[in-house]
């Protein structure tokens, strides 16, 4: 039975102009238990406003949104989210960030340690438990936004671009986080990044929308996530149809971004 | 004008000086001082301690100065103070001349002039004995003693030798003379550069007074419970506005409605300064505790709402959305993410909202109040009694100063994460 339902969705904004946006148009997905999805798409192609739909921050205009056979109304502990960046709560230090979610639930506070004592040495930061969280590196501090949805035990991992405030180095070290967390945790994920990279590296399925309306432009099934896991990504990046593949979707991203502009020109 | 070329001279002749010292020690090799670009490069510009305490020395030295103190070894040429002659030549009716000499007794500022006599000398001219108050010019009713009187048509030609008409002005050297329409002698002696005590008194009357003050006190209220009463009007008007203005501010800050409700009056109140409330508030509220603690409540009122609607504004919206996400109730949010994350913004508005009252107060003080450090200095002012004057006002300066430094300190503990999201 599939875990996650999208069913026909479609978003649209009125403009103050008098205009509107398509946002999405006729989405449908289904992700099963344990499945890692990562989006692709070209900016506008609405794969924010997608997730921002799954995780019950916006209504969509029409269509739905089931996860374990109910509807999605608004946002809720079974659906966790990691931002880009800002999230985190800098007048809590590290562990307080991190026990947020099993706090508001009341839980007590030796239960809340163990989980967070626990999660903080999975992401590699049981050093600074007592740290305030702004006195951490991007990095450091993405690990903490990671640790501290984990520790709300959600259903689904929703994440928009998380490490795309990151350097390279760093990013790839996440990347690795991230594969590993997966495989430990068995989350369903979805994953929404710009590096079509990325994308091929941790999506064991990957989307690519196309914009103008938003909707699903290709679907892949990918073996690159399974090879990395507990493996060193830079042998993934060179192993078998790995650049083939990214080579096709670059172009795939590329034509689109180029009918954009040429849209945009014929409209002015 | 004179006493601001004085500053200039004596901070820029300083800064020279500070300037050979450093070159001759060689200076730090941190970070800053190794950047060549440094002009229009705001983190490379480090205040300079010297300067301050330069500041600060210079301004006393232009005070002590003027004010011909004791504390101080060089004054600017004080007013002349002491006794002086001058002669004068009288021209009777039939042309024939007399010297006689006028003897001048000039006291130091503030004593009375006393009077004295001298032998009045032979001829028809006879010699004067004349007090004159110093920094001040006076009429000598010269001819009162002499046989040959002005309406009888004598008049003087001349002041030490040198001849004088009306409209003339012969320097005595400690002073100046000239004659009056009826041809009188006017006395000026010389004024010098130092200030009348009564302007400006000097530093040491100053503190003199102020011991004198915290001792015994003013206008039947010891020096602390003026300063004390100022403050805990202050601290009441702004602990009220608090109460109201943040509440509200948060209400604005999180519901549409109450925004459209509010907005026009904050936005309305806000330009008004709370001075001009001063009148009205009187006639609501009366002269005395209600009215003032009134109006500063009104001063912090905007100013807190203000601030805590920011507050609430500011907050990133993924914060919020995390919080959501991770299973809070809007209750929760409201006490774990909207409140901490409005709390810099809080105590910036804190901080501009004491010192709005803590000069709103003094100004209310002033218009009406038995105790109070506004009231001190304005009963005072009415005796002319500027040290008492001076001394509120740098004791108004310093509290004031006082109390930022504090909010600043209780910030740095309180809200740590101020700027680092």
């Amino acid at each position: 039975m599939p875990e996650l339902d999208i069913v026909d969705l479609s978003m649209r904004f009125d403009l103050p102009n008098g205009s509107s946006v398509q946002a999405l148009q006729d989405v449908s997905l289904s992700l099963k238990e344990g499945e890692l999805m990562s989006v692709l798409g070209p900016s506008g192609c609405g794969k924010t406003t997608l997730l921002n739909i799954v995780a019950g921050f916006l209504a969509p205009t029409s269509g739905k949104i089931e996860l374990n056979g109910h509807l999605v109304e608004g946002p809720d502990a079974e659906r966790g989210m990691v931002f880009q960046k800002g999230a985190l709560f800098e007048w809590m230090n590290v562990r307080e960030n991190v026990e947020f979610g099993p706090r508001m639930k009341g839980m007590p506070k030796a239960e809340r340690d163990q989980i967070s004592d626990h999660l903080l040495e999975v992401v590699g930061l049981q050093d600074f438990k007592d740290k305030a969280v702004y006195e951490l590196s991007g990095g450091m501090q993405q690990r903490v936004a990671l640790a501290r949805c984990l520790a709300n035990e959600p259903d689904v991992i929703l994440m928009d671009e998380p490490l795309g405030a990151l350097d390279a180095l760093t990013r790839e070290k996440m990347q690795g986080l991230v594969l590993k967390l997966w495989k430990e945790t068995g989350k369903t994920i979805i994953l929404i990044t710009h590096s079509v990279e990325e994308a091929l590296l941790l999506g064991e399925r990957l989307i690519v929308m196309a914009p103008r309306p938003g909707r699903i432009h290709r679907e892949y099934n990918l073996p690159f996530a399974e090879r990395g896991v507990n493996a060193d990504l830079r042998d993934v990046k060179k192993s078998e149809g790995f650049a083939e593949k990214r080579d096709e979707i670059l172009s795939m991203i590329w034509e689109m971004e180029e009918e954009i502009m040429g849209r945009t020109e014929q409209a002015s | 004008m004179i006493v601001l070329l004085f500053y200039i001279g004596l901070f820029a002749g300083a800064f020279f000086i500070v300037y050979a010292m450093r070159r001759g020690l060689q200076s730090r090799q941190d970070f800053t001082s190794l950047k060549t670009v440094t002009f229009g490069d705001e983190s490379a510009v480090r205040s300079d301690r010297a300067a301050s305490i330069i500041s600060v020395l210079v301004i006393f030295v232009i005070w002590a100065a003027f004010t011909g103190s004791k504390l101080f070894p060089i004054h600017v040429p004080g007013p002349f103070v002491g006794d002086t002659k001058f002669t004068y030549t009288l021209e009777n009716a039939d042309g024939s001349t007399d010297d006689a000499t006028v003897f001048v007794r000039v006291p130091a500022f503030g004593e009375e002039a006393e009077k004295f006599e001298v032998e009045p000398g032979s001829g028809f001219a006879k010699d004067d004995a004349f007090a004159a108050p110093a920094g001040r010019s006076s009429t000598i009713l010269f001819d009162k003693n002499d046989e040959a009187k002005r309406k009888e048509g004598a008049k003087i030609v001349a002041i030490n030798g040198t001849p004088i008409g009306e409209g003339d002005k012969v320097d005595t050297g400690d002073g100046t003379v000239s004659l009056t329409g009826k041809g009188a002698i006017s006395f000026t002696p010389k004024q010098g550069l130092q200030m009348n005590p009564i302007w400006l008194p000097a530093p040491e009357t100053v503190v003199s007074r102020f011991f004198e003050i915290a001792n015994e006190g003013y206008q039947n209220f010891s020096l602390w419970e003026h300063l004390g009463w100022s403050l805990a009007r202050v601290i009441a008007g702004f602990i009220a506005g608090a109460l109201v203005g943040i509440p509200l501010g948060y209400a604005m800050g999180l519901s549409g409605w109450f925004r459209g409700w509010f907005d026009p009056i904050v936005e309305f109140m806000r330009p008004v300064p709370p001075l001009a409330l001063i009148p009205l508030v009187i006639i609501w509220f009366g002269i005395w505790e209600t009215g003032k603690i009134v109006l500063l409540f009104l001063a912090a009122l905007w100013i807190m709402t203000i601030a805590a609607r920011a507050g609430v504004s500011g907050v990133n919206i993924s914060k919020i959305h995390a919080a959501y996400s991770l299973g809070a109730s809007k209750w929760q949010i409201m006490r774990y993410v909207i409140v901490p994350n409005s709390l810099p913004e809080i105590f910036t508005g804190a901080r501009v909202a004491m010192g709005v009252c803590w000069g709103t107060v003094v100004a209310a003080e002033l218009v009406a109040a038995q105790k109070g450090a506004g009231m001190m200095i304005i009963a005072a002012s009415k005796f002319q009694l500027t040290d008492i004057v001076i001394m509120g006002i740098v004791l108004i300066g310093v509290i004031g100063y006082g109390i930022d430094i504090l909010m600043r300190k209780a910030e740095n503990w309180l809200v740590p994460w101020k700027g680092q999201s």
